[in-house]
């Protein structure tokens, strides 16, 4: 019932500049990364020490990079929630509310969070599912509500024999870090949600389920910390099932050069200083921001999403891209 | 190789305007390696719009929870520059402020000869200072690293005001509690000018008891505060050499008069409001 009203207020607030850039993708780019025909298979690189990669406008080894995201997540969890709500006003609420409106999950759906940490979308996911069947069950009820005799004759005797439960929506949280999965629990239990909700410690490039596993892939503001984003989406394709949905939240670029300025001043001048006064840690949203700039931008992700095997990989920007949902399907 | 990340990056942001050169700066000058220890260890550059930020933020969230000591910190170092900067000519004036300033020694847990500062007769300076210590449950280690201060050397002096305050403590005979707190604030606060001093003795009476009040204003506030004006720079002082000397010729020398009355201890007892 909130899922409608919030859809509402969050298309009026957030979408001043919307664009929603479809391409059908009718072959596969050429683009080198795992092929997803190696399922099971994990490539495994002996050079990770040798290998360098970004943490934040720093250069690292692969393998540090690892350790340093970990670190940062276990000193920010206790203040995670409180740190998005300072740095973005609220709306990162509204940014999780769209991509659930996008989402728009049937009862029975089977969701993987990935980075999923403090589970604000599973939540969601449970909560619009279940809005979702009272909404059934009411249509349902209003049309009863004058039943002819063939109704009723064959309703009694259906009610004997119970309608089979329509199969539980679950959703699975997996995470890296074990501090985040514990904010998340407990707020979970705060919330008394327990029903077809479970927590599960695992790294987005090796996850720990079985091919064909669920119906929707998410993963929310997390797949810029990951390592290897091209494994990421190889697994995200493998545990997919077919016809499964992959859904990212991530920030983006920012188009509009005013808007960028704004956005850049307010990155780099607040909100390390918002780290350092709420949650007592100016360096790990100093990494924060950094990891903004070295994601690639809405295009090249989109075109990455599309070298792990999925189709119709779509973007849409919200906040005048200063976040953008990608998605795509695996056929 | 890093410079030619360092331009690819630079060309790829694109930042142009004059309005946030200051951000352009940050990107385009270093690679991250050095936007931290630029100056000195734990060093973190700041702009001053984010001072500013840094001090309103932290003096609010040190007024809501005052057992946020690295907010204090914080104020401290961001709103204590000038009175950093007369503080260090202060020390330079006097032969042995020269000396800790050239010899910056730090007082920590592992400097300090514990058992031989154990052996020292009573009454005299280590022997105390130890004895504070064990009583009032601290360590020399608890004082938060220097990191908005934008000079190495005010950062050293920042650094020692903050290790030098438990010896203050023994100095001036005050336990860890509210009132003996306040009581060295206020001598601090006239000794160093610091407004984070200051802003700490205007409103650490506010938590006190009313009764604990009474004893601030009549005897122990004015002894403080007159202490503070005639007592010699405590931060000239290279304590780390003056552990055998008796209590009271330390005291003598630094013209500062033995408390008015001694108070008990810190027991295990929540501070009063």
């Amino acid at each position: 019932m909130a899922a409608p009203v919030r859809s509402l207020f969050c298309r009026t607030v957030c979408g001043f500049s919307r664009h929603i850039n479809s391409s059908v993708s009718s072959c596969r780019a050429v683009r080198s990364s795992c092929p997803p025909s190696i399922s099971g298979g994990r490539s495994f690189s002996d050079g990770a020490a040798n290998k360098t990669t970004h943490f934040g406008f720093e250069t690292v080894s692969e393998g540090e990079k690892t350790e340093r995201v970990y670190k940062v997540f276990e000193s920010v969890a206790q203040k995670y929630d409180l740190m998005n709500d300072a740095m973005s006003f609220g709306v990162h609420r509204l940014w999780k509310d769209s991509l659930l409106h996008a989402m728009n999950p049937q009862p029975g759906m089977r969701l993987l969070d990935v980075a999923g940490g403090t589970g604000d979308i599973s939540f969601r996911f449970l909560e619009y599912v279940r809005s979702q069947e009272e909404r059934v069950a009411r249509r349902v009820a209003r049309a009863n509500q004058t039943p002819s005799w063939q109704d009723i004759s064959t309703g009694f005797e259906a009610r004997g024999q119970e309608a089979v439960e329509p199969r539980q929506s679950r959703a699975v949280v997996c995470d890296i870090n074990k501090e985040m999965l514990k904010v998340g629990k407990q707020k979970a239990d705060s919330m008394a949600l327990d029903r077809g909700l479970s927590w599960v410690v695992g790294n987005a490039e090796e996850l720990p389920f079985e091919d064909d596993q669920f119906d929707v892939y998410t993963i929310a503001f997390g797949i810029r910390n990951v390592t290897h984003i091209d494994m990421a989406l190889t697994e995200a394709f493998r545990v997919l099932k077919p016809g499964g949905r992959f859904m990212c939240l991530e920030f983006s670029k920012v188009a509009n050069p005013l808007l960028s300025q704004l956005y850049n001043a307010y990155s780099f001048q607040v909100i390390p200083v918002l780290g350092e006064v709420i949650a007592g840690d100016w360096k790990s949203y100093q990494y924060l921001v950094e990891s903004i700039r070295k994601f690639p931008d809405q295009e090249t992700f989109k075109g990455m999403i599309e070298g792990a095997g999925f189709f119709s990989v779509r973007y849409s920007n919200l906040t005048g891209g200063v976040v953008a949902i990608h998605s795509g399907f695996k056929l | 190789m890093a410079i030619l990340n360092r331009v690819l990056a630079t060309s790829r942001h694109g930042y142009s305007n004059r309005l946030v050169l200051c951000i352009r700066q940050q990107h385009s000058s270093v690679s991250s390696d050095s936007h931290y220890d630029r100056l000195y260890p734990g060093h973190i550059h700041t702009y001053p719009i984010q001072k500013v930020l840094l001090a309103v933020g932290s003096g609010v969230a040190a007024l809501q929870n005052p057992y946020r000591h690295d907010m204090v910190a914080v104020l401290g170092e961001t709103t204590g520059y000038q009175a950093l900067m007369a503080l260090r000519e202060r020390m330079k004036r006097d032969p042995e402020g020269c000396t800790v300033l050239i010899e910056r020694p730090r007082i920590r847990l592992s400097t300090l000869d514990m058992s031989k500062m154990a052996s020292l007769p009573d009454k005299s300076f280590g022997k105390e200072y130890l004895r504070f210590l064990e009583g009032n449950r601290v360590t020399p280690d608890s004082r938060a690293n220097v990191k908005f201060v934008d000079n190495e050397e005010l950062a050293y002096v920042m650094q020692r005001y903050r290790e030098v305050h438990d010896l203050l403590h023994t100095l001036l005979g005050m336990p860890t509690n509210m009132l003996g707190e306040v009581a060295v604030k206020w001598f601090e606060a006239v000794q160093t000018g610091l407004p984070m001093c200051f802003l700490g003795a205007i409103l650490g009476p506010l938590r006190l008891s009313s009764s604990r009040l009474e004893p601030l204003v009549t005897s122990l506030g004015p002894w403080a505060v007159r202490n503070g004006r005639q007592a010699r720079c405590v931060l000239s002082i290279f304590y780390e050499r003056r552990w055998e000397q008796s209590l009271e010729d330390l005291r003598q020398e630094l013209n500062i008069e033995p408390p008015p009355f001694v108070m008990a201890t810190r027991q295990k007892a929540p501070p009063d409001s």
